[in-house]
């Protein structure tokens, strides 16, 4: 049996890489182990190893091939005594092998179209601010006819720093990673290179210590960006976010503030288990002093950063890494701000209120697309700011629909769709027609095994059902 | 008004950067057996310039010389060799299985296998580690199942975690090999609590904490050290210094105190560096330091010095920060090499049996690894029950996760 080469993933987040150069020709006899070709990411490049033995039939995919999806046959190997001819005549269309049916969707989205096109099919055209008639942005965010161009998340966080930076020379970014290596998640991509060790610094590890270290910073008047490889790593410096950062402005009588925004991955990524996968919005929603803001699309976590950087008072950024690749419309302005505790209307519709943020709106924005289906038209709130929450913007959409639903990957007790569903009982409980439901993760620590991890995350499914169930429809 | 001249940073570079020749010029080696081997209840005080040193047991010729040497069997040293081959060949069999999708994750310990491999055979039954996730000669070394390990690391149906915990995060209450924490550093401290706890219950057991040199800058470990020095915990402190925190260089977490072995002088713990490539070494060093703790002289800080030869996980390429051929230039050689050229000194292996063994360890490892892939892998096969997913969140399953497990359908 021929046996097809699979375009290797470097890591589960990892969807597509470059076929940089083949090391091995068509012809060639390989050994297990053998290095034949190497691929690129954005992260890294590697070696490809031939697995099984035999002669290298077919090359599927040529040198310098760019996107090349993970689980892409790029060749083919003949076996012992096979012919090398006729095993490259049987080559496969690139199709997936038999082992992944945990990722149906992302299998389906590599194989119809790039994800950029993707993110761009699901984005309504109020997302960008061109809906004039919803409560949450009275002003147009972008100007008419502003060109747009497509970026992925990560680069829309880079740009915003590198902007501020060019702008500010008080601004420095600070962190594990961030400099040499160009971030763990390549989001400081490029900025060492433009703005020195000086501005760029990688630290020891210890994020109790480099979180002090910049509050310390911002306490004598520097404007640091401080980088937590992921937020699970931050529990670490929890004492010095709450302790000092939220609270000396206020402690020491409103005479010295703290201007500083700690950012990074939060919640779940692919397979990174209970210590790696916790989203911690809840925790800082709870305190005063501190703004937490999720940002959802490239251009929000642009024009968001752009604010936290600038603002006077300690920010909590939380991103998240599944997002980090997807790309979305950025419009190209000099000078892009979104004001932090605005909600926007990524979807209008008129029969449920669905409020999420993050990667929370992936899921709210799937099941807005079912419900269409069943002619049920969601409108869906994409929060952007956590603290301070824009809740006028829900309180007048729940005026108008009458049913609402929470979506965040957090957990129920005490989360934010806890807090959004009691603010609504405070001041639309009469507009209610019923209770608020929240879809949540399940109440168990983040499991690692694919099959486990999906069901402990919430579903698409789980908001369909939960929108249905606040209009007393039947599921189907 | 101020004629001071400005302040500047010091920010600390590695010697070489990738493109450039490698160096390890900065890295003093003495020569083996030169270090003298004091009583274990000597006085912390008069053993300081030990922290500064490198206690070796095998010289170039691959003899063992000097006070250190002479503590193994060759039916030991034989079983050493054993043990770190057959870490190395699983090493070796993983990381291919994860780039072929078998497992998301994957953290190999070439160039390191002497360090676990050898501590493990100073301790006691019922001692316990708190180990980082580049000590699975502990396990392998103790005799653990390598079907085990790998359900584990494919997280199927006989996962002996459930699915839960990420791969190469072990863990084994009855080997002494405590959960693997994903984040660093919070067992260092937790190793001196349990050491603290087994004198409190003046039970006869010890516990070793394990770091690497980069997680030395955390809070964590500087607790470890004040708690181990004011109680005498019974605690070998093991600091596995192999050169590399992904991308940064062990000067950026060690800072102007010479070594990490000297960070335990402060504190009054005896400190000592040993070549970390050397088993001979390393077990002479463990057996000292894990006999101090068991007779209640205290806590040891011990430092290997060693090189982390491939790439801190499958997640990272080390040519992106440092040289490409900078593990060929690493002063100290590699372990399993050593080892293997002693014992033919000795003159009880041969160059063909080393041959044979690796042939045989190979196929032991394929053999296991048959059986494990047979219980399934990350996307195919047996998989993790989901009924399980809902039990240990706590000791008793509270109605609303019964509720949650329900509604799941399972």
């Amino acid at each position: 049996m021929p046996t097809n080469v699979l375009m290797p993933a470097l890591s589960p987040t990892m969807e597509q890489g470059k076929l940089a150069k083949w090391l091995k020709k068509e012809g060639d006899t390989v050994k297990s182990g053998d290095v034949i070709a190497e691929i690129e990411t954005d992260k890294a490049t590697m070696e490809v190893e031939a697995v099984d033995e035999g002669v290298l039939a077919k090359i599927l995919v040529g040198d310098g091939t760019e996107n090349v999806a993970v689980n892409t046959p790029i060749a083919v190997i003949a076996g012992e005594g096979e012919d090398p001819a006729a095993a490259s005549k049987a080559a496969p269309a690139p199709k997936l092998n038999g082992g992944e049916t945990a990722k149906p969707e992302k299998a389906e989205a590599q194989k119809t179209a790039p994800p950029q096109r993707k993110a761009e099919a699901t984005l309504p055209a109020a997302s960008l601010g061109h809906a004039p008639s919803t409560p949450a942005s009275a002003e147009p965010e972008v100007p008419e006819g502003t060109q747009m161009v497509t970026m992925t998340v990560r680069e829309a966080l880079r740009d915003a720093m590198a902007e501020e930076m060019r702008r500010d020379d008080l601004v420095f970014v600070m962190g594990e990673e961030v400099a040499e290596y160009q971030g763990a998640y390549k989001v400081t991509q490029g900025l060492l290179q433009e703005f020195g060790a000086r501005r760029v610094v990688d630290t020891p590890i210890t994020e109790h210590g480099f979180a002090g270290l910049g509050v310390g910073a911002a306490l004598a008047g520097l404007k640091p960006v401080v980088e937590f490889m992921t937020f699970n790593f931050a529990m670490q410096a929890m004492d010095q976010i709450i302790n000092s950062a939220a609270k000396t402005l206020y402690m020491s009588g409103g005479q010295m503030g703290c201007p500083i925004v700690f950012r990074g991955p939060n919640g779940a990524a692919a397979r990174v288990a209970a210590q790696h996968s916790h989203d911690y919005t809840a925790w800082y929603s709870n305190v005063p002093g501190l703004k937490v803001v999720a940002p959802h699309t490239a251009a929000d976590a642009k024009g968001l950063l752009k604010a936290a950087i600038r603002d006077l008072n300690p920010v909590v950024f939380l991103e998240n890494e599944i997002l980090y690749g997807q790309s979305f419309p950025v419009p190209k302005l000099d000078d892009f701000i979104i004001p932090i505790g605005k909600a926007k209307i990524a979807k209008p519709g008129s029969h449920v209120t669905l409020v999420a943020w993050s990667i929370g709106m992936s899921y709210a924005l799937k099941a807005a697309e079912q419900l269409a289906k069943d002619g049920i038209e969601a409108e869906v709130i994409d929060l952007r700011t956590i603290r301070p929450m824009d809740i006028e913007t829900v309180i007048e959409s729940v005026k108008k629909t009458n049913r609402l639903v929470t979506v965040e990957e957090g957990w129920a007790q005490s989360g934010v769709g806890a807090e959004i569903a009691m603010r609504i009982c405070e001041h639309a409980f009469d507009w209610l027609d019923a209770p608020p439901v929240r879809v949540t993760g399940k109440d168990v620590p983040m499991p690692y095994a694919a099959n486990l991890e999906k069901l402990a995350l919430p579903h698409v499914d789980e908001v369909v059902a939960a929108a249905k169930s606040v209009l007393y429809k039947a599921t189907s | 008004m101020n004629d001071q001249p400005p302040l500047s940073l010091h920010v600390p570079e590695p010697a070489v950067r990738p493109g450039g020749k490698p160096d390890f010029s900065s890295v003093k080696i003495p020569n083996a057996g030169s270090v003298p081997r004091p009583e274990i209840d000597v006085d912390p005080e008069s053993i300081r310039d030990l922290a500064f040193s490198i206690i070796r047991v095998l010289n170039r010729d691959g003899e063992a010389v000097g006070p250190w040497a002479g503590l193994l069997s060759d039916e030991a040293l034989l079983e050493g060799l054993r043990h770190m081959m057959t870490l190395r060949t699983f090493d070796a069999r993983m990381l291919m299985a994860q780039r072929q999708g078998k497992t998301s994750f994957y953290m190999q310990h070439m160039g390191e296998e002497a360090v676990s491999c050898a501590f493990r055979k100073a301790l006691e039954p019922g001692d316990m580690n708190f180990p980082t996730y580049r000590q699975a000669g502990l396990l392998i070394a103790a005799g653990y199942s390598l079907v085990d390990m790998m359900n584990e690391i494919f997280s199927n149906e006989r996962d002996p975690l459930k699915g839960r915990q990420m791969p190469v995060l072990y863990s084994s209450k009855a080997l002494g090999f405590f959960t693997i924490s994903g984040n660093l550093a919070t067992q260092f401290i937790q190793a001196v609590g349990w050491a603290m706890a087994s004198a409190i219950k003046r039970d006869t057991r010890i516990a070793a904490g394990w770091i690497g040199d980069g997680a030395t800058a955390e809070s964590d470990f500087h607790a470890a050290l004040v708690f181990a020095s004011t109680y005498k915990a019974p605690v070998v402190l093991n600091i596995v210094n192999n050169q590399w925190a992904i991308s940064t260089f062990q000067g950026i977490a060690r800072g102007g105190s010479g070594t990490f072995a000297a960070r335990g002088l402060g504190f009054g713990i005896p400190a000592l560096r040993v070549d970390g490539n050397d088993y001979l070494a390393v077990y002479a060093v463990a057996r000292w330091a894990i006999e101090r703790a068991r007779r209640n002289f205290g806590p040891t800080l011990v430092e290997y010095v060693t090189y982390r030869v491939g790439a801190h996980s499958t997640s990272d390429d080390p040519a992106a920060y440092r040289p490409k051929t900078e593990s060929d230039a690493w002063p100290l050689g590699d372990p399993v090499i050593r080892l293997k050229n002693h014992l033919i000194r000795r003159g009880v292996w041969s160059e063909a049996r080393h041959k044979q063994a690796e042939a045989e360890i190979l196929d032991g490892v394929v053999t296991a690894q048959k059986e494990a892939e047979g219980h399934g892998t990350l996307h195919a096969g047996g998989k993790p029950s989901v009924r399980d997913m809902f039990e240990g969140v706590y000791a008793e399953m509270p109605p609303h996760l019964r509720r949650q497990r329900q509604q799941a359908g399972v």
